[in-house]
């Protein structure tokens, strides 16, 4: 599971002195279950994602993942997560059977359960017909199943998903939708970011709404349409951002 | 550290890095050809020059003469010229290369010699022009014989010995072995090409895998995956660290092989063996020389590899990295030049140190107290630019510099 503890990320820009990313965030993500982040761009949803994934180090708060501090234990972290964003690009000169042994090896499989686990994941994503082609070569859709195969290599128990389908297309998002549902059937705990309302209708169990770095708004889809009185989910985070972000301007 | 992470890290950059067609450019094809190219190519041009200056009989013009006929007789004999008549352009006719010198016998000359009364021909010429020179070279020879011959008939004339005008003469005697020879003569390059070489060899990788996997966007992939900052750091060094030496190694080898040629060549075709350059380096002295440029290597990788981890793209890497280029030019370049010799405070000069020490080194003189300071010194400086780079891949704000 993922435990955020006020998690809080500062940073000094010349300009405007010190941005405060996030500021105190805190929520829990359970085991079978999609957790939702929501949020504007800017609203500090890559930041709060990157410091689960250890990427960043948190200037104040911590969280648990997978039962490990991210501040006192980033690499056991790391090693029990799957971190797939739009950001996370394939090395070109590597072909997708090289891409995902690489990352087999890093995480410390041996060679006979990597075969195994590599034979499983490119049977189960239909990736056999392009194994060895290099990844500069891919199409996009062979990409971000290289890319799942990649965060899946070592069967981590937690998935972070950083707005996975920006910019791709009708196709290649619904195999990445899927993947995510999938990850939850497998009973994984997956913390997913992104401002597609469609996909956090059909995807997410808890919906956490962030907007300047603060953690405004958070519980499931029935419970925040319960509490706003409305349905569409749209509105809902109008109602809740609006007057913050109306002050801001 | 974890050595199995570091392995599967520089593994993979190594994989990455062959597969690379601007790398092989860059680091094997290069340094193989470039060398062999340059020097077939000036052996080449110069054998096409100097052969065809050497086969010309030069046009030679003289300049007065008329009432000292026995000079003017002793340069028409010479048949490596041809004496052509007087012009009063002959001035116009040398920058026009039509003829090739002219000899100025002044008014007199005859008279003056019989007198015995000193006077001065002079010999005009085109400096800088190969067939002007040489034609002023058979000119000056030709007139140098026939003063000795004059010389020769006075003191028979008046029964002196030849000996009363060199009571003694002097001889060089070269005591230092061939290899030194050679060494004192290109072994300054060497050193200089090898610290050269090293460091243009690790600037292509150290961008790509800084820089470019920034550009790229795989820097934020790898950073999630399990693997330390430190065995991050260390694997994708080792790999610059070796295409450093790949380059320097290539190149020196190359070099190596089209001086030997080039030697072998210039004997051949001058017909002047022990006046040709000597080439015969010692394969231990090379070895020397690659050791004592290690710790430079490892330094300069470190280096630039902390460098481009500031830039966000390649170009802008580019563009750090092209003044550091003369960094280390310079100081190399200062050691070559004459009089530059190793003291104890230029010891502690990176670069400078190992320049000035390889060059001894490949002549034969191993000055065992320099080489323990200087190989210590560039190795404290090497660990402590690989300590920077692993700290400055900790940082954020230069990871996520936007």
């Amino acid at each position: 599971m993922i435990d955020a503890r006020g998690l809080s990320k500062r940073f000094q820009d010349k300009k405007r002195g010190e941005i405060r990313a996030v500021d105190n965030v805190s929520f829990q993500c359970q085991p079978g279950k999609i957790y939702g982040l929501l949020g504007a761009n800017g609203a500090g949803k890559t930041t709060t994602l990157r410091m689960l994934a250890t990427i960043l180090e948190p200037t104040d708060g911590t969280a648990i993942v997978a039962g490990y501090d991210v501040v006192d234990h980033p690499e056991k972290v790391r090693a029990n997560i799957g971190f797939l964003s739009t950001a996370t690009a394939l090395y070109p000169r590597l072909s997708a059977q090289e891409m995902v042994e690489y990352f087999g090896r890093l995480n410390g499989l041996d060679e006979a359960t990597l075969k195994k686990r590599i034979e499983e994941i490119f049977s189960r994503l239909d990736m056999n017909s392009f194994r060895d082609r290099r990844c500069d070569k891919l199409s996009t859709g062979m990409k971000q199943k290289t890319s799942i195969a990649r965060t899946l290599v070592h069967d981590p128990p937690v998935m972070i998903f950083d707005e996975p389908t920006t910019g791709l297309d009708v196709m290649t998002a619904r195999t990445i939708i899927g993947f995510i549902a999938d990850c939850r059937d497998r009973g994984k705990t997956v913390i997913f970011s992104t401002h597609i309302m469609s996909e956090v209708e059909r995807l997410c169990d808890h919906i956490g709404i962030i907007h300047s770095g603060k953690l405004l708004e958070e519980g499931t889809l029935s419970e925040l349409r319960a509490k706003h009185n409305e349905h569409n989910l749209e509105e809902i985070i109008v109602k809740v951002v609006g007057p913050l972000a109306n002050a801001e301007a | 550290m974890n050595l199995h992470a570091v392995g599967v890290v520089y593994r993979k950059e190594l994989t990455e890095w062959l597969r690379d067609r601007r790398t092989l450019i860059s680091t094997v094809l290069v340094p193989l050809l470039a060398f062999p190219i340059l020097i077939s190519g000036m052996i080449s041009l110069s054998a096409v020059l100097i052969g065809g200056a050497k086969k010309e009989v030069p046009k030679i013009m003289i300049i007065h003469g008329e009432d000292s006929p026995a000079v003017v007789d002793a340069l028409k004999a010479n048949k490596e010229i041809e004496v052509v008549p007087f012009a009063s352009n002959w001035q116009d006719q040398i920058s026009d290369k039509q003829i090739r010198a002219a000899v100025e016998i002044p008014e007199g000359f005859q008279g003056s010699l019989d007198k015995g009364t000193p006077q001065t021909i002079q010999i005009h010429y085109y400096e800088g022009e190969l067939k002007s020179e040489f034609g002023a070279e058979h000119v000056e020879k030709s007139l140098k014989e026939y003063r000795d011959d004059l010389v020769k008939k006075r003191l028979e004339a008046k029964n002196l010995p030849d000996s009363l005008i060199a009571p003694f003469d002097t001889k060089q005697h070269n005591v230092a072995p061939p290899e030194k020879v050679g060494g004192a003569s290109i072994g300054s390059m060497i050193g200089y090409m090898v610290i050269i070489l090293s460091m243009t060899g690790a600037i292509y990788p150290a961008i790509d895998l800084t820089a470019g996997e920034k550009e790229r966007g795989t820097m934020e992939t790898i950073l999630s995956s399990p693997v330390s900052r430190l065995d991050l750091v260390l694997g994708k060094f080792l790999l610059v660290f070796s295409a450093s030496l790949t380059t320097a190694i290539l190149s020196v080898t190359s070099m190596g092989l089209s001086f030997a040629y080039m030697g072998h060549a210039l004997a051949n075709s001058a017909n002047t063996s022990g006046a040709g350059i000597h080439m015969n380096l010692g394969l231990t002295s090379v070895v020397a020389v690659f050791l004592m440029a290690l710790p430079l290597s490892v330094l300069f990788s470190a280096v630039l590899m902390t460098v481009a981890l500031f830039a966000k793209t390649y170009k802008e890497a580019q563009s750090y990295l092209t003044p550091m280029t003369f960094i280390v030019v310079i100081p190399a370049v200062a050691s070559v030049l004459p009089g530059v010799e190793l003291t104890p405070k230029l010891a502690l000069i990176p670069i400078l140190n190992t320049s000035l020490i390889c060059k001894e080194i490949i002549t034969g003189t191993y000055h065992w107290g320099s080489i323990a300071i200087i190989f210590a010194s560039t190795c404290v400086y090497a660990a402590a630019a690989i300590f920077i780079a692993v700290k400055t891949f900790q940082r954020e704000s230069v990871l996520f510099r936007s």
